[in-house]
């Protein structure tokens, strides 16, 4: 009796015990804080507090996944010898509702291509912007045109500003700001011959990518140029967003990935990703993984927190365009065709080898790929090409659920315009983007250390010249060395004067040993003494 | 090939014919990039938002008293009744409501030093012409005569009723027990240190070890009595005197001192050796101190105009308050429900202040309250942040408190430095340990 209960209990801690880690590797936030690490006791027990208030928010977090309505799309064989990759277009529309069938569609538009598109963070919207000065915008699941420009000038890229209000189109000489009528707001003429746009929607910053080589950044809320960061490397050939932490990823010519926030004149990461010119990169949500594609015929799949090549796909002809899907769908547009890959990244998470085959494929009629993006919240893969847009439905794609105080597909005016008010209210300063987003509201342990030392009345100012002291000798000793790097210049002051009078010595205590030895060798072995420092 | 793709009937979101739209959650940690970013600069909003909304003057009571208000006391059995007691000898009974004077009488001849209310809600107060008085606000005229005197032979500076018993101490040079039920004007019982001359300038009884008695005087000591046995128990010496003396409603053993020295001390009583607290930052000596009845809070109120408010357990304060015209402020009191202060000063105003600065009384909605609670969460989440720490302890101070701070840093930095350059040149086998900021005060503790 008492054994039957006990091992009840237990496959109920096993239970709670499982609850919890899934809770945890899905909604947790990293490692815990050992509480019993705390050596006082209040901070001991305002830890436990803390801790078990987390795992109490973990685990209602994990249950309120009981609320998520909608589930993913998906596209599965039935018998062996069916291929994913082998199903069309057609057959998906004929095979899905109605509603759904709809999404899929064509444009065709041959005279101003090739062109470059843009959804909406709801994907509500979409912005269409022909090389040769044709944009549009419209609402595509209404099929509603909302404004149509014929710009008679290069456009290069264009994109959406935080909400369906504003866009931003990359011209040939400037970029300028459209609202949703199409009336031109503002000219940027800080950017200067643009070649790619890109806006990072949560501090409302838009970075474009000059011909120059010189990446600039204009904060569109306040119209401030934010920062001018010159790449050095000529002539970017393609821009992304890291969508995790706002750092922004330039490929150039001689194959190289330079990462760039807007606190800092030289790159953060410098990275050789391709041999030859990077083509296009994208970033998954997560900002664990980026993918790229070069002239060299390659896409490489990068681990961008060990800046490490995980796995190199081939490609038949160099690939134009990539976009990553929120669910991880890769979509890589090379030549005329389009392919799909799935489960890249947990093929690279897992240390498998390669992903096999593609899961969809698109294309081969004679379109050249110009660009290609997901449409967020839908299974929905835009395609800007040299002949006009595609729109493509890729079952299993688009995040079936999502937060409407994020991102909604389905807002009304009201809620635009209180969505823009809130983003404004916690719009995140320039200052904040770093390599890691969660480095805000951490302790400066390294300032603390400092301050510590400050405040300990015993302590002594450690003395530079103390250190140096007995630390080598000969021509590159490190006093000669401090001397030569930090004593130059015509201030004379007190650390100079000591590191002088501490050389003179060494110098002579030098010389006394020197002579010393010459005495000891006699007058005939003399010059076989050492010589020099 | 069996195929699905996302639909959403647009129905799921909005029912039709409703105007209601549905808000769908999603917790999913990578839908919500930048969270720690967001929280801060929402965290960084509040504290704006809280010190844009700080307005912690409400009021002055009517039209204050002619001569300095030197001592306040509260109605324990009321939340809107309080006394006051003036330079003059005029003692004026308050109500918050009102926010005016509802009684008053000329007392005294001389300063009023003291007020206590007792259980039955009559006023006793006394004042140096040598004399407490018992007074009923509630049912008699301004006109009438008290309803009994009591003589000593000294000036009285303070008087605090007994919790159970109808009997009062009231402190003179030495404590005299007065017993109310008796119809004697002299005292049933007398206490003092059996060394000590000086005048006593507080005295308090503890409201939970009900015969228990802290007192202050001018040689610089705090003593405890204890009725029972009718003797003092405890002596504790500080550096400089102290001015009164606040039991914590709570932590029963656990009492505040105002003193000289511009600071306030907090000690347990069981544990003398070292005080619990030290609250810095006046820059003139502290006239008042007391607990809020939460016990969580203290108020003091300071010779340099100024009335700081303190958490129990910092150092530093969380608030000052002053108005151009207030003058040394010798009185400061919660009211009963821990909302507001009250502040009686030399100018003769009694002054009601907000607990909290940036409080408003107002019925909220519940989408309001929600939305405090939580600014006052991210506060406290953020509070370390350079910035927001900034935000928060930002005050702005009267130039001459301003400038008497930074007088008094300079000072006591080179009373430091002086005493570092000496311990530097002492030999390490005659450096004494450093002493403790919580024991320095301590001169002396006898039993």
């Amino acid at each position: 009796m008492a054994d039957s209960s006990k091992a009840l209990t237990t496959a109920e801690d096993r239970e709670a015990k499982q609850r919890l880690s899934e809770a945890q590797s899905k909604y947790g936030r990293g490692k815990g804080i050992p509480a019993k690490s705390a050596k006082g006791k209040k901070l001991r027990a305002n830890l436990k507090a803390v801790e078990s208030k987390h795992k109490d928010a973990v685990l209602k977090a994990k249950d309120a996944e009981i609320l998520l309505e909608h589930d993913p799309g998906f596209l599965e064989p039935e018998g062996e010898l069916e291929r994913t990759y082998n199903v069309r277009q057609d057959e998906i529309r004929d095979s899905v509702g109605l509603e759904t069938a709809k999404k899929g569609f064509e444009l065709r538009l041959n005279d101003m291509g090739p062109y470059r598109m843009d959804y909406t963070r709801n994907g509500r919207n979409l912005l269409l912007a022909g090389r040769k000065g044709h944009v549009a915008t419209m609402d595509w699941r209404d099929g509603k045109l909302g404004c149509e420009l014929q710009l008679n000038e290069t456009v290069r890229d264009a994109r959406w500003l935080h909400n369906n209000q504003f866009f931003a189109v990359a011209q040939k000489k400037y970029v300028y700001i459209y609202d949703h009528n199409g009336v031109e707001l503002h000219c940027l003429n800080k950017h200067v011959e643009p070649l790619f746009l890109e806006f990072l929607p949560y501090h409302f910053l838009l970075a474009s990518a000059q011909m120059s080589g010189y990446l600039k950044y204009t904060d569109t809320s306040i119209g401030q140029t934010v920062a001018e960061l010159p790449t050095r490397l000529g002539r970017p050939t393609s821009l992304c967003q890291n969508p995790w932490n706002a750092i922004l990823h330039v490929g150039h010519q001689n194959g190289t990935v330079t990462l760039w926030s807007p606190n800092s004149q030289t790159a953060l990461v410098k990275a050789l990703v391709h041999r030859g010119p990077v083509r296009s990169m994208a970033i998954d949500r997560q900002g664990r993984y980026m993918v790229s594609t070069g002239q060299d015929q390659k896409m490489s799949v990068w681990d961008i927190r060990m800046y490490r090549e995980v796995h190199s796909y081939s490609c038949y002809q160099p690939g134009a365009s990539i976009s990553i899907s929120d669910r991880g769908l890769t979509a890589v547009g090379w030549g005329t065709q389009v392919s799909v890959w799935r489960g890249l990244f947990d093929a690279a998470q897992a240390d498998q080898g390669k992903v096999q085959s593609p899961y969809m494929a698109w294309g081969g009629d004679g379109q050249r790929i110009e660009n290609m993006r997901w449409c967020p919240f839908e299974d929905v893969l835009g395609v800007g090409h040299d002949q006009g847009f595609a729109s493509l439905i890729v079952p299993g794609a688009g995040e079936p659920n999502f937060d409407s105080l994020e991102a909604n597909p389905y807002e009304n005016v009201k809620q635009r315009q209180e969505h823009e008010v809130h983003s404004l209210l916690t719009k995140l300063q320039p200052e904040m983007i770093s390599l890691d987003p969660s480095i805000i509201g951490k302790l400066d342990t390294v300032s603390d250390q400092k301050q510590r030392e400050q405040r300990n009345p015993d302590q002594r100012p450690e003395d530079p010249i103390e250190k140096l002291k007995n630390r080598g000798r000969g021509r590159n000793s490190a006093l000669r060395k401090y001397l030569r790097k930090k004593g130059r210049g015509n201030v004379i002051d007190e650390k100079r004067v000591k590191a002088e009078t501490l050389r003179k010595e060494h110098a002579a205590r030098y010389r006394e040993k020197q002579k010393q030895e010459r005495e000891d060798l006699g007058p005939a072995l003399a010059r076989f003494a050492k010589k020099g420092p | 090939m069996k195929i699905k793709a996302l639909s959403r009937p647009t129905a799921s979101q909005q029912a039709p014919g409703s105007t209601t739209v549905r808000q769908s959650r999603n917790l999913d940690p990578t839908q919500h990039p930048f969270e720690r970013a967001r929280e801060y600069t929402r965290a960084l909003n509040a504290v704006k938002m809280e010190r844009l909304f700080a307005a912690p003057f409400l009021a002055q009571m009517g039209n204050g008293h002619v001569d300095g208000v030197y001592t306040m006391a509260k109605d324990p059995g009321s939340l809107e009744r309080f006394a006051s007691g003036s330079g003059d000898g005029v003692v004026k009974v308050w109500d918050l409501t009102l926010q005016d004077e509802v009684w008053n009488t000329q007392g005294h001849e001389n300063m009023v030093k003291g007020l206590c209310w007792t259980p039955e809600r009559k006023l006793l107060s006394c004042a140096s012409d040598k004399t407490v008085k018992l007074w009923d606000p509630y049912n008699s005229t301004p006109e009438s005569p008290p309803l009994a005197t009591y003589l000593g032979s000294s000036a009285f500076t303070g008087i605090s009723h007994h919790r159970d018993h109808s009997s009062f101490a009231a402190s003179s040079s030495v404590i005299s027990i007065y017993d109310l039920s008796r119809p004697s004007s002299t005292p049933s019982q007398t206490l003092h240190w059996p060394t000590s001359v000086d005048t006593i300038t507080s005295v308090a009884f503890n409201q939970t070890e009900t015969s228990i008695l802290a007192s202050t005087a001018i040689d610089r000591s705090v003593i405890m009595y204890d009725l029972r046995t009718s003797s003092p128990v405890h002596k504790l010496t500080l550096r400089l005197a102290s001015n009164t003396v606040s039991w914590n409603p709570m932590e029963a053993f656990n009492f505040a001192v105002a003193n000289e020295d511009h600071n306030a001390y907090i000690f347990d009583m069981r544990k003398t050796d070292r005080a619990l607290n030290v609250l810095k930052d006046h820059v003139a000596a502290v006239m008042d101190v007391e607990f809020s009845p939460t016990g969580e809070e203290l108020v003091t109120a300071s010779y340099d105009r100024t009335v700081r408010l303190w958490s129990r357990n910092h150092g530093h304060s969380r608030d000052c308050y002053h108005t151009t015209r207030m003058q040394r402020v010798f009185s400061a009191k919660f009211t009963p429900d821990n909302k507001y202060l009250l502040s009686g000063s030399d100018d003769g105003n009694v002054r009601l202040w907000r607990t909290n600065a940036s409080d408003r009384s107002g019925i909220k909605s519940a989408r309001q309250r929600a939305k405090l609670e939580y600014d006052h969460a991210l506060i406290k989440r953020y509070g370390h942040m350079p910035e927001i720490r900034r935000i928060k302890r930002q005050r702005h101070l009267p130039r001459t408190v301003k400038k008497a701070g930074e007088i008094k840093r300079d000072e006591v930095a080179a009373i430091k430095r002086r005493e570092d350059n000496v311990r530097k040149h002492t030999k390490k086998s005659e450096l004494k340990p450093r002493q403790n900021e919580r024991e320095k005060i301590i001169l002396a503790r006898e039993q």
